[in-house]
């Protein structure tokens, strides 16, 4: 129980990092930055895969109950100094714990997020070693590891939220890493505080949830959602379950909340890799994952996630057709699969949908690193009109990015295909009706997956060199603190699928299997046979899922890519320069349309930002900004002015009444008349030696003159 | 010949005294102030001279308490002045003056 008890330190050795980097990073060698940064995250792996096998053990032994290791009560206390009054009028105590729970579900989240943050740590000290404010990057990295582990592996919402507000920190630090950028400074503050927008809701359902429930610990939050006393559709869980998505759609790049995502990319490439393809856009899953049990009491709120995770996924698929950023192109492809994802969730498949983060986070950060590595190469061209005929030149970048596009195409057997796979079948299966126009959307998403995943293949790797003559010239491999962690990641994207090896192919579905425990899916079925959750139907379909209608669609998904494939190479295998767009010359609205990313940017500027005029009135938030700058101006500042007003007058009437009234007549008039009346005296005490001797001589005459005439 | 009788004395000590106490009320200076002062004493002096000589006249030579009182008054001033002139130069020394008028300092 070593690794299990101290299950503490594996946040903290990251967090340890970033206080060396922050106290004395800019005195240390890259060298003792390196050793620090990649050593504490390289122990938190470690920490992490000998918790995970003890928990393993533990947990056969426990009848596979979450481990929890509290450490004390770090929000609130026991004593009940913040009790309040819960919906069904018992007290409760607003309490938090430092305390981290280990579950099937942290355990995957654990595995990756260590795994795939050292193998970045590692490509970073390659990727950043000429750059400025190496110390910084990694501190920030090391900050960023440190959140992220706390947001997994806390036992309660608040912790988490912690977590959650750490990464957003962090993801805005390390965009705007580059801070002498406009661009990227810009990019930084939207996506905090687009992120913000998000976290209100999951604030504002955190506390419908401690309402509700009278705790925050998701051990005592689930049992009392699993104990029947709730009925299906419930108001309120319907509510905190919505908003909890809203936090999840700001974290996780969903509509509408996704507009940041895109911009992320101005942040170093390793940033994208680790921070905003694999690992911290996925907390808005694991947060939905994590409050399953809610989500299925509540089946408006599934159906949501499903609808926007669907939409979602066409959406940004649609606009990753046409970029020419290979980084945009993979950062809208991020928002896609996500959308895939909450799809998943959203029909019931929470293992599906765990299944594709965990492999995603695989191909999508050798994808990342891969682009990186391709920008690398190209002096820092991001542009791919300008690039094209390197496979030959670094080829290790290329195989891996191969394979990680086979992989998020979903070519069998690489990782993507089982999980996206298995996305489309649980939707199918779901409910039927209407879902099966989810299907169709998630089943288009994988044909436009396929066809701009090659496409970028194509035109980098492939086509005709682009670049300029100077540019050519200084093509070259990475160097292997980069290559390796591409190889490592490609060996992954290649076998991580094979975990959730379907039934239908002859295999056991071990990932979905190890995550029951977490899904309840026992306690599911009694709802199932009493007909109160369709939705839940799903995962209980698996057992069934080797019928004909299933390898009929497992053949048209493979279809999809390989159609995908074929289009990508017809189009962009030969492009040389001014390639034409097979989208621009069949449709240049459509085309333009894709380009300017369905004009979101400038509606939310029109709407929102108040940054563009609508016909001379600037909208702000829906005219609220304007509005309330009114207000503000008008009626805050008036009444300000007015209260300043009076208090003026005010002053200067007592100002006036203390000078004349107070000063004038009771202060200075006693001594006035005082000294008026003590004249007389005075003169007896004139203080001259002459006046004296006036006076006895006025006086030696009027007595002579007294005597004399008397 | 004109007899100078006491009347004469008397008269020319009255002047000098209203010029004694005319000099003390208004004269700035305080050595004129202590010079008239002299001259006070002095018609003092003169009178009581004149009056011991009177006084001689009709009880005989040895009436003489007016002139010996003369020579108290005279001793008194010589008194006096090394008393005033010792004020007058400690009252210089502070104030770097001698007029009278500044003398103010139990002034109210």
């Amino acid at each position: 129980m070593l690794f299990l008890n101290n299950i503490w330190l594996i946040p903290l050795l990251p967090a340890l990092g970033a206080t060396i980097m922050f106290f004395f990073g800019r005195r240390l060698q890259k060298s003792s930055v390196n050793a620090v940064c990649v050593g504490v995250v390289a122990l938190a792996f470690l920490f992490a895969c000998g918790s995970v096998l003890q928990y393993n053990t533990w947990a056969d032994a426990n009848n596979h109950q979450p481990f929890q290791k509290i450490l004390y009560t770090w929000l609130g206390t026991d004593t009940g100094h913040m009790n309040y009054m819960t919906k069904g009028g018992t007290q409760a105590a607003f309490q938090a714990d430092a305390g981290f729970l280990l579950d099937p579900l942290s355990s995957i989240w654990l595995l990756f997020v260590t795994g795939v943050g050292m193998l970045i740590h590692i490509y970073s000290t390659g990727y950043m070693a000429h750059e400025g404010g190496y110390y910084r990057f990694f501190g920030y990295m090391n900050l960023f590891m440190f959140s992220m582990l706390t947001l997994i592996l806390a036992n309660n919402y608040v912790l988490m939220f912690v977590g959650w507000e750490g990464v957003g920190l962090c993801s805005y630090l390390l965009i705007g890493f580059y801070f002498h950028r406009k661009s990227a400074s810009d990019a930084a503050n939207k996506a905090f505080i687009v992120n913000r927008i998000g976290d209100a809701g999951f604030l504002l359902g955190m506390f419908f949830i401690a309402w509700y429930f009278g705790s925050l610990r998701y051990v005592d939050v689930n049992h009392l959602a699993r104990s029947g006393q709730f009925q299906i559709g419930d108001p309120i869980i319907t509510a905190a379950t919505l908003l909890l998505f809203v936090g999840a759609c700001g974290k996780s790049a969903q509509l509408p909340l996704y507009v940041w995502l895109p911009d992320a990319m101005e942040g170093p490439t390793p940033v994208s890799a680790l921070i905003h393809a694999a690992t911290m856009v996925t907390a808005g899953v694991y947060m939905v994952a994590r409050s399953n049990a809610l989500f299925v009491l509540a089946p408006t709120s599934m159906k949501v996630v499903a609808i926007v995770g669907a939409l979602t996924a066409i959406f940004a698929a649609s606009i990753g057709l046409v970029q020419n950023d290979i980084k945009r192109v993979l950062a809208y492809s991020t928002v896609s699969q996500l959308g895939y994802m909450f799809l998943a969730l959203g029909v019931g498949a929470f293992a599906a949908g765990v299944f594709h983060v965990f492999t995603h986070a695989f191909f999508k950060a050798l994808l990342f690193l891969g682009a990186g590595s391709v920008i690398h190469a190209m002096s820092g061209e991001q542009d791919m009109r300008n690039m094209g005929d390197l496979r030959g030149r670094i080829p290790t970048t290329y195989w891996t990015m191969f394979i990680a596009t086979l992989a998020i195409a979903g070519i069998p057997p690489f990782a993507g295909f089982f999980s996206k796979d298995e996305i489309l079948w649980q939707t199918w299966t779901s409910e039927g009706g209407a879902y099966r126009i989810l299907w169709g959307i998630g089943y288009l998403t994988a044909l436009m997956t396929a066809f701009y995943m090659f496409r970028l293949i194509y035109l980098t790797f492939f086509s005709k060199p682009r670049m300029s003559h100077e540019v050519e010239h200084h093509i070259h491999e990475s160097p292997s603190s980069m290559t390796m962690p591409l190889v490592v990641l490609a060996v992954m994207s290649l076998f991580a699928g094979f975990l959730g090896w379907p039934h239908s192919l002859g295999g056991s579905d071990r990932f979905a299997r190890y995550l029951d425990p977490v899904f309840a899916r026992g306690e599911a079925k009694v709802l199932i046979e009493e007909g109160k959750a369709g939705q839940l139907a799903a995962g209980e379909k698996e057992e069934e899922h080797t019928n004909p209608v299933e390898y009929a669609l497992m053949g048209l998904s493979v279809l999809a890519a390989i159609v995908g494939w074929m289009a990508a190479s017809r189009f962009y295998k030969e492009a040389d320069k001014g390639y034409a767009e097979p989208i621009d010359a069949a449709a240049p609205a459509v085309y333009n349309t894709l380009l300017n990313k369905y004009y979101v940017d400038e509606g939310y500027d029109y709407a929102f930002t108040g940054r563009r005029k609508l016909g001379g009135v600037r909208l702000g938030v829906m005219g609220l900004g304007e509005g309330s700058s009114w207000f503000d101006s008008h009626i805050i500042d008036g009444a300000v002015n007015a209260a300043g007003w009076i208090t003026r007058v005010a002053a200067s009437f007592s100002s006036w009444w203390d000078k004349w009234i107070i000063d004038g007549i009771g202060v200075n008039g006693p001594p006035i008349v005082a000294r008026m009346l003590s004249y007389p005296a005075r003169l007896f005490e004139w203080g001259l030696v002459q006046w004296y001797a006036l006076v006895m001589t006025a006086g030696l005459v009027g007595f002579v003159f007294y005597y004399v005439y008397r | 010949m004109l007899h100078i009788s006491t009347l004469h004395y008397l008269v020319l000590g009255a002047a000098l005294f209203l010029l004694g106490v005319i000099g003390v009320l208004t004269r700035r200076n305080v050595v004129i102030v202590l010079m008239s002062i002299e001259l006070i004493l002095n018609a003092v002096n003169l009178n009581l001279v004149a009056f011991s000589r009177y006084w001689q006249s009709i009880h005989g030579p040895n009436a003489l308490h007016g002139q010996i009182f003369a020579i108290f008054v005279i001793t008194d001033a010589a008194a006096e002045a090394a008393v005033g002139l010792g004020i007058l130069i400690a009252f210089f020394r502070n104030k770097e003056t001698v007029n009278v008028d500044e003398v103010n300092l139990l002034k109210w």
